[in-house]
């Protein structure tokens, strides 16, 4: 296992910058060992993909309590599955149990780590499975402060990155890392500031920057729990939005891992099955 | 035989109820790791602004509720078993307080080679299609006609529904042992035509009556962006063709509120392709449908009064009059697109715009499938305005023009979740104009507005 602390110091003194790109250039990488922000944010994020490589699948279920600026709370309930796919990105399973309304109703995501997602939905009162765009990542998901795109995988290719500085964070020491998503047009942020403990990588916090580049929400987690002596998960994650004072916990729970899950419970077919 | 439509739900519900016991009793260690009780209550009016063609029984206004509630029981495998009924009171129309079994189904399903099998056994219900304005190659279920004109809620289906899927695609088979008449709405109810539809007298052209097994296969896959769905239904169609036979319909046309027709159901034959390109925020939608079979006696006007005549001298009878309706064969198409902008204006709203023409190679001899409207040459524009809120608010607008004709409907509807297990639904379905030469001239005074608030459980 890579271990995170060994990165380099921060900087570089400013006027090797010069040098070190010309080395570079010559083909001498192996002597430039001091990486750019950019190569150290990126080996963050590659690092804390690796140690979730292999969880295989899991079931989850997921509680959402949406609380507007007056404190009135509405609540949903969904359950997730994932699977995992060599090489791509995961596909997964959403079932919403509340509001009673829309109870039933699925959502299969096909995860790309390349181009647009597939995604399909299922409505059951006319038993209808709909492709829908996946282009709208930005939209709040079922009305919280949660967007599409802050709840999807996120895949390392769909960023780019560059680490800003080590901090304490609670008893812990945590990596601060920038990242910019590549499909500009699609994420409703300019970036977003990530934190993540250097002995697990775990995320601790997230702040989102809207693309006039306002603080536009934070995402705190917590109760993390290791699964398979393996994966972390928080069960806790809870979402400001600063600009409307309104925010959502979104709680997890009855995490299992490995599951009878199959391929094929992810197709079209699996997706009109799902209740 | 009184009420020989309504007891086949019953039928179907007892049989499942002893299927469901013996199973039980059958299998002590069948398992049962899930069991759910759901559904909805949901109380509606109607509201007619205009008096209707047959004033003297028909009302301004209807009032009613809806139960549906579903039961879902699943063993240890992931088999499962899903009933569904459903009952609506309505205080106006006696025939559209009706029942239904909308589903009543075994799931059971496992691996087969690099696929899998999935087997639907009894009731259920099945969308093909992707198409908004008409679901133009959906042919498996019968329509709810007495819930609302729009075709989109269904009667329950018997079926042995067999599935394969695998990385070439999905491959599915229909067995329909049973056909579901149309029932249409009784003498106190609106958005009928001036007469009545015989409920009692259902005529087949198999001599197997409703008992016709019906077959219907269906190919579908998704290449990237496309997906794709091809299918074939060959049985007892799903519209009938009406027909006026002495001395209970007279030969007054269709604004005559004392005739009662005879519901004709012909064997047909139906290619369909649905296909649907989803780009970004881009939908195109594309559905075509190739169908022979079906009996139309529009332009056959003649040839019907001579069948009629000789019914009334007594030399002829229901044959010759069937006889004198055109087989028809025709291709009929939707094409059309979808574009969302999501949060607009730097809101939390999305609007989304609709648009697509409807074909039929009939032309002016079309029926009219589900829509009041015959849809042979027919532009549909739709926005939909989603909130995105706590709330889940959401406005539709559909609009429908007759490209060859003066007919034009528009629809709004409201949706809104009002506490966290009750939501409300306002609609309005208003006839703007009826060119006198449609068929459905006769429906021109059934504007409606609508109102539900519903309980899910």
């Amino acid at each position: 296992m890579k271990m995170i602390h060994v990165y380099p110091p921060r900087s570089v003194p400013l006027f090797l910058g010069p040098c070190l790109v010309l080395l570079a250039w010559l083909g001498m990488p192996s002597l430039v060992h001091p990486a750019t922000p950019e190569e150290i944010g990126l080996k963050i994020a590659t690092d804390a993909s690796d140690k979730d490589d292999g969880f295989g699948n899991f079931t989850a279920r997921q509680v959402m309590v949406l609380r507007n600026k007056q404190g009135q709370e509405s609540r949903r309930q969904l359950r997730i599955k994932v699977l995992e796919v060599a090489g791509d990105g995961d596909k997964s399973l959403t079932v919403f149990d509340e509001p009673r309304d829309v109870k039933g109703t699925a959502l299969l995501t096909h995860a790309h780590k390349q181009g647009a997602d597939d995604q399909w939905l299922y409505l059951p009162a006319l038993k209808r499975v709909k492709r829908i765009s996946s282009s709208n990542k930005s939209g709040s998901f079922m009305g919280s402060e949660f967007a599409y795109e802050d709840l999807s995988p996120p895949e390392v290719e769909k960023f780019t990155y560059r680490y800003l500085r080590d901090e304490p964070c609670g008893d812990l020491t945590c990596t601060v890392t920038e990242r910019f998503p590549v499909d500009k047009k699609g994420s409703g942020y300019s970036r977003q500031v990530v934190w993540r403990d250097k002995d697990e990588l775990r995320i601790w916090k997230v702040e989102y920057y809207d693309r006039k580049d306002a603080h536009l929400k934070t995402l705190t987690l917590g109760k993390y729990k290791q699964h398979l002596d393996r994966y972390w998960r928080a069960g806790e994650m809870n979402m400001v939005n600063h600009l409307t004072g309104k925010s959502t916990v979104l709680n997890w729970a009855d995490y299992q891992f490995r599951t009878k899950l199959r391929e094929r419970d992810f197709s079209k077919t699996g997706l009109k099955r799902a209740r | 035989m009184p009420r020989r439509i309504a007891r086949y739900p019953l039928a179907l519900t007892a049989i499942w109820l002893a299927a469901l016991m013996v199973a039980v009793e059958a299998r002590a260690e069948f398992e049962l790791v899930a069991s759910e009780f759901s559904g909805r209550v949901s109380l509606e009016a109607r509201y007619f602004p205009r008096t209707g063609i047959d004033p003297s029984h028909q009302s301004s206004h209807t009032t009613g509720f809806v139960v549906e509630p579903k039961l879902y029981l699943e063993e240890a495998e992931g088999s499962s078993f899903t009933l569904v009924p459903f009952f609506r009171y309505d205080s106006a129309d006696s025939v559209r307080t009706h029942w239904d079994l909308r589903e009543a189904y075994a799931l059971l399903f496992g691996e087969l080679g690099e696929g899998e099998w999935e087997v639907r056994l009894g009731v259920d219900r099945v969308f093909w299609g992707v198409a908004e304005s008409q679901h133009l190659v959906d042919i498996i279920n019968q329509i709810d006609f007495l819930e609302h004109p729009n075709g989109e809620v269904k009667l329950g289906q018997p079926m042995v529904h067999v599935t394969w899927t695998g990385d070439w695609g999905v491959l599915e088979f229909f067995g329909l042992p049973y056909h579901r008449p149309r029932i249409y709405p009784g003498r106190g109810g609106r958005l009928r035509f001036g007469g009545l539809v015989d409920r009692e007298r259902v005529e087949y052209e198999s001599g197997a009556e409703e008992w016709h097994p019906d077959f219907a296969a269906r190919y579908s896959h998704s290449f990237g962006p496309l997906d794709i769905g091809l299918s074939v239904f060959n049985g007892t169609s799903r519209e009938a063709s009406l027909i006026c036979m002495p001395p209970a319909c007279k030969r007054t046309g269709v604004s005559d509120v004392s005739n009662v027709w005879i519901p004709y159901y012909a064997q047909i034959r139906q290619f369909g392709l649905d296909a649907q390109l989803t780009l970004d925020a881009w939908l195109f939608k594309f559905e075509a449908m190739h169908r022979s079979g079906e009996r139309n006696a529009v332009g056959r006007e003649q040839e019907y009064g001579r069948a009629y005549r000789a019914v009334l001298a007594g030399t002829g009878g229901f044959d010759d009059l069937v006889n004198a309706f055109r087989e028809d064969e025709y291709v009929a198409a939707v094409v059309g697109g979808e574009y969302t902008f999501y949060s607009v204006f730097d809101s939390t709203a999305d609007v989304g715009l609709l648009a697509e023409w409807n074909y039929d190679e009939r032309g002016r001899r079309a029926l009219p499938r589900r829509q009041p409207m015959t849809l042979d040459n027919d532009f549909f524009v739709g926005a939909r305005l989603a909130f995105n809120d706590v709330e889940s608010t959401e406005i539709t607008a559909a609009f429908l023009t007759d490209a060859s004709r003066q007919t034009r409907t528009v629809g709004v509807e409201f949706d809104r979740r009002v506490f966290d297990q009750w939501s409300l639904h306002l609609e309005s379905s208003m006839i703007l104009s009826i060119d006198p030469l449609d068929l459905q001239y006769v429906g021109r005074r059934d504007s409606f507005f609508e109102f539900h608030l519903e309980y899910n459980f």
